[in-house]
């Protein structure tokens, strides 16, 4: 049996390591593909002042990009470590794109990212515009792939339970990299990146304008920011609401906590612009409506309707009774492989198998559960209702800021005349932190939505960690806090200090002739 | 024999060739950081000898991920129950390893001297650490683990982590940091002149010394240790869990398979050359030489580890009837011909691009260029 407290402990410990893992990702995502824009105006237009650009925000950008692999090293390891039920349980399947990630685009990345930084003097322009383009391509497939493996614990497609290896394993290789959900969340989620290297590079630039420093630099680099930022965040807005759609279909639980609905109601439904859920009382206890627009939003239609806690609470007291046979029916396969009254009844409540799961938290053998321990593990489909309630009103709200934020400043900037905008370029530097808390909040969304399931209707989170002592988990967290803390003063101090520092002075800029001089620079020697 | 049954095999070998790339690639840089402050004196040496591997470690570091995420998707029931059974030894292993982003990237950020000297003990520690650890985890497989499974394969570990570093284990993780070192020294001296490369071939020399006495003590030792067999199980490419065996203890039973197939004994034969010859070819100068020479070692090494424990990848000591083998620990059929499509096409494309970074690169790295350089981060 597990130990609850060790299982909510690797969930502390997984989601702190994620969200901070996730601190890092978007602004690669986004610079990697700005630094590939503004290095093609430079190799197509010639123009020194690109060359500058690229060279300087790809400065920032290594920072950020050192911790972005440390921490992502801490992600790939954690499965094993800490989830190894669920690595073991799922690794048939969840294990493939998460190798093709490392193949098709770590490396891609990665090798080329050193090129990127030593290349310079050892490359012809076009080369080395090829060598950024490839770390561009390389961060945007890895967030593809990953997002395949997570998308298949939000919508378990192309998979099938195997009583003999008693685990899930592969049945469609197409379903699961084609799943609808994983093509919305890679869109979101990347262009989400977008967004957060568009702000990032804006709120920077205002800064130098209003500082009144590299003053053509920061204009030529705002207008950049700018115009890639107002297509994205249309996208990123456009996509959400994708995601909802495709996600309220296959994750109903999730959507009824993200807009707090307790009760199934008729159509046309209202949404919840504003509640305080009560998880005990499951009601709102203040809520502020509009009408029908629920229905609108959700399914598109006046008359769609979507079901509330209510009504999938009593679905799940339903699946668990008939999941319960099938739990025991593969206790007596894991003996007996070859039982075939075992496995006709398996196959009979095959597909509330996880439902029964639920329940052995409870009741360790299912078939002595009581109606009670029942009606307990159907209360425990239901998520965290305000945290995610407000979770996603806090992401969806900040987009809409930051697209009201985009659309003035590409006016502003068109007209020339963002300069003498002092007020707007001060707002634009306080929107930096905007885009990565968004990014934070809708992980958020998508994680405490998906609970208490670790891969939705399959397998639930208590069973999924390893089983390790409380001891170990007060040591790994420890470690884990201490380490981290060190790692963001420093990349925040090199950071803050390279923004002040900013790029070199004009003359001090060697002339680029494109040719290569043989002579090997160096990369890691800044004194 | 069942298609099944070939792909495990398959998938066994393509193991091995990850671990020698992960062991060659990674394990070359690592050597650089365990012998960084002694290489290099003063600052500026040890700029030069990290910018010799500056381009690259970024790259030769996917082969460590992609390890990791290889064994999830071809052997998740080994990853699983080693990653989570070996958690304090595996938390090292990660403490020790993500420093090094940060040592690469942040080091040369500051000009002080105490922010670069920290840093210097973080390349030192980040090298050394996971190369130790990475041996002694191969020593622990002889010796197996003590892991059980409840009846849904939920794995349970009940020893200690203390008994993880014993001293068979510390051989093996010695044999491991030495290669590593010689790796990492005989780079340098392909990218370095001067006291640098005088003092990396001292490096090279020594570690090639110490890893051939390693390599010898621990053949010895496997040889008079008790070994696993597997006496009865559903057999290969059969669908099964690790519930479904018998498994017995025998002196000396790890040598069975050189005793059953003579030529297995070449594996072992290739690792002493490469370390012989990588040794001479140091103390000759001829580096590039020696550095194909030190990958010989490592396949000789890896291989032979492989032969002798095959079919079993990860024994249990304290109930070996469910230790861990190729036959039940594998994926299925379907997920190992996916996966190896993409290697098929994958793994000959990071050959060819990595190939052209290093030689976009080649050449000695020079001081005067270190300290002119424009081009920094
Ligand atoms: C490939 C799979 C995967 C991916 C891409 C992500 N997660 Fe996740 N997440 C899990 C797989 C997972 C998990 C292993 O399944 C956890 C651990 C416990 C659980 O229920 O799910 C989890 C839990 C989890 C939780 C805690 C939920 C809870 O325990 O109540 C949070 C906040 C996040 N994750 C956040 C993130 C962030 C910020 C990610 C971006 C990097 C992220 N997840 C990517
Ligand atoms: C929770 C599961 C995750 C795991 C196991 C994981 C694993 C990793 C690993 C091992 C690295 C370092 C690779 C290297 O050495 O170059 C990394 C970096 C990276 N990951 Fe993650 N990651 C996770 C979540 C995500 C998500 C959800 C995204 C994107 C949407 C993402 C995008 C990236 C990117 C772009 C990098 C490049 C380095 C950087 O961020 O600066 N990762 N990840
Ligand atoms: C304004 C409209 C937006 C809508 C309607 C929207 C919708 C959603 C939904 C429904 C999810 C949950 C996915 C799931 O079911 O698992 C989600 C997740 C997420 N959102 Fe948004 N979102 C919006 C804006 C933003 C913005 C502005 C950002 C960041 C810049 C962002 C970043 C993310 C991230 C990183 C995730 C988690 C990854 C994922 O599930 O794809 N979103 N969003």
């Amino acid at each position: 049996m597990h130990d609850i407290t060790v299982v909510d402990l690797s969930r502390w410990q997984f989601a702190a390591t994620a969200l901070y893992h996730f601190l890092f990702v978007p602004l690669t995502l986004g610079l990697s593909v700005m630094l590939a824009a503004m290095e093609t105006v430079y190799v197509t237009t010639g123009k020194p002042i690109y060359r500058e650009m690229t060279q300087f925000w790809g400065k920032l950008f290594l920072i950020n990009f050192a911790l972005g692999v440390a921490t992502g090293l801490t992600m790939e390891f954690q499965f094993g470590t800490n989830w190894s039920f669920y690595s073991s349980f799922v690794g048939d399947i969840f294990g493939a794109p998460l190798a093709i990630e490392g193949l098709m685009a770590f490396f891609l990345e990665a090798t080329f990212v050193g090129m990127m930084v030593f290349g310079w003097d050892r490359l012809k322009r076009g080369q080395h515009l090829a060598v950024t383009y490839m770390v561009a391509l390389g961060s945007n497939l890895s967030a593809l792939w990953i997002l395949i493996a997570n998308s298949f614990m939000q919508n378990p497609e192309g998979a099938h339970f195997n009583p003999l290896t008693m685990r899930m394993e592969l049945a469609s290789f197409s379903e699961l990299i084609f799943s609808p959900d994983a093509q919305a969340k890679f869109v979101h989620t990347s262009i989400a990146g977008y967004v957060t290297g568009a702000i990032f590079v804006a709120g920077i630039s205002a800064w130098y304008m209003l500082k009144r420093r590299h003053v053509e630099l920061a204009r030529r680099s705002f207008r950049m920011a700018v115009l890639f930022g107002v297509l994205s965040t249309a996208g990123v807005i456009t996509l959400g609401d994708a995601l909802g759609f495709v996600g309220g279909q296959a994750q109903p639980t999730k959507l009824a906590a993200m807009e707090g609905l307790w009760k199934s109601e008729s159509a046309p439904m209202p949404f919840n612009l504003v509640a305080f859920p009560s998880q005990e009382q499951q009601v709102n206890r203040a809520q502020v409506q509009v009408p029908y627009a629920l229905s609108l939003l959700v399914t598109h239609s006046l008359d769609g309707t979507v079901p509330g806690l209510d009504q999938l609470e009593q679905q799940a007291v339903a699946r668990i009774r008939n999941g319960i046979p099938a739990v025991e029916a593969l206790r007596t396969l894991s003996s007996k492989p070859g039982d075939s009254a075992a496995l006709a009844q398996f196959r009979a409540h095959e597909k509330d198998l996880g439902y029964g799961f639920l329940v052995q938290r409870y009741a360790e053998d299912v078939g002595t559960a009581t109606d009670a321990q029942i009606s307990q593990a159907a209360r425990d489909t239901i998520p965290q209702v305000s945290s995610i309630f407000w979770s996603f009103r806090l992401m969806v709200a900040m987009g809409l800021a930051m697209l009201a934020f985009f659309v003035l400043a590409v006016i502003f900037s068109l007209r020339n005349d963002i300069q003498h905008q002092r007020w707007f370029l001060k707002i634009a530097v306080w929107t930096i932190p905007l885009p990565f808390l968004a990014c934070e909040f809708g992980w958020l969304v998508a994680e405490l939505g998906r609970q208490p399931w670790t891969v939705y209707g399959i397998l639930p989170t208590w069973m999924s960690a390893s089983t390790h002592s409380v001891g170990y988990m007060i040591f790994s967290l420890a470690g884990f806090v201490g380490l981290y803390t060190l790692f963001i003063i420093a990349e925040m101090y090199l950071m803050l200090r390279a923004i002040r520092q900013g790029p070199p002075p004009d003359d001090a800029d060697p002339v680029f002739d494109g040719r290569t001089d043989g002579g090997r620079l160096a990369g890691y020697a800044e004194g | 024999m069942e298609m099944y049954a070939v792909f495990q095999m398959v998938w066994w070998l393509l193991l091995g060739v990850l671990l020698i790339g992960l062991a060659v690639m990674v394990g070359m840089d690592m050597g650089v950081g365990t012998i960084l402050r002694y290489v290099g004196r003063t600052d500026l040496e040890r700029r030069v000898a990290l910018n010799i591997i500056g381009p690259h470690w970024e790259g030769n570091q996917v082969w460590f991920v992609l390890g990791g995420g290889a064994v999830f998707a071809a052997f998740p029931l080994i990853y699983a129950t080693a990653f989570s059974g070996f958690y304090v030894v595996m938390l090292l292993l990660l403490w020790s390893m993500i420093l090094r982003p940060l040592g690469f990237e942040y080091r040369g950020k500051l000009a002080s001297a105490r922010w670069r000297g920290m840093w210097d003990w973080a390349l030192l520690v980040s090298g050394l650490v996971p190369m130790v650890i990475f041996g002694a985890a191969f020593g622990n497989l002889f010796l197996g683990a003590p892991f059980h499974f409840s009846w849904n394969l939920t794995s349970t570990y009940t020893g200690s982590f203390l008994a993880l570093l014993n001293p068979f284990a510390i051989l093996c993780g010695l044999l491991s940091a030495s290669l590593s070192v010689f790796m990492g020294a005989v780079t340098l001296m392909n990218g370095a002149e001067g006291v640098i490369h005088a003092r990396s071939r001292r490096l090279a020399r020594l570690s090639a010394l110490l890893a051939i006495v390693l390599f010898a003590g621990g053949g010895w030792w496997v040889h008079g240790m008790d070994g696993y067999v597997l006496a009865q199980s559903p057999g290969a490419g059969v669908a099964q869990t690790p519930l479904q065996q018998a498994v017995t203890l025998t002196g000396g039973a790890w040598l069975a398979n050189f005793h059953a197939h003579m030529l297995l004994w070449l594996l072992p034969a290739l690792g002493f050359v490469g370390m012989v010859v990588g040794l001479l070819a140091a103390g000759a100068r001829r580096s590039h030489v020696a550095w194909w020479f030190g990958v010989l070692a490592w396949i000789g090494v890896i291989a032979t580890a492989g032969a002798a424990l095959f079919p079993f990848l990860l024994p249990s000591s304290s109930v070996p009837a469910q230790s861990l083998t190729v036959w039940n620990s594998t994926s299925s059929e379907l997920t190992l011909t996916w996966m190896l499509g993409f290697t098929v096409v994958f793994v000959p494309l990071i050959v060819w691009y990595t190939s052209w970074a290093f030689y976009v690169m080649r050449g000695k790295v020079k001081a005067e260029q270190v300290e002119t350089s424009e081009h920094s981060y």
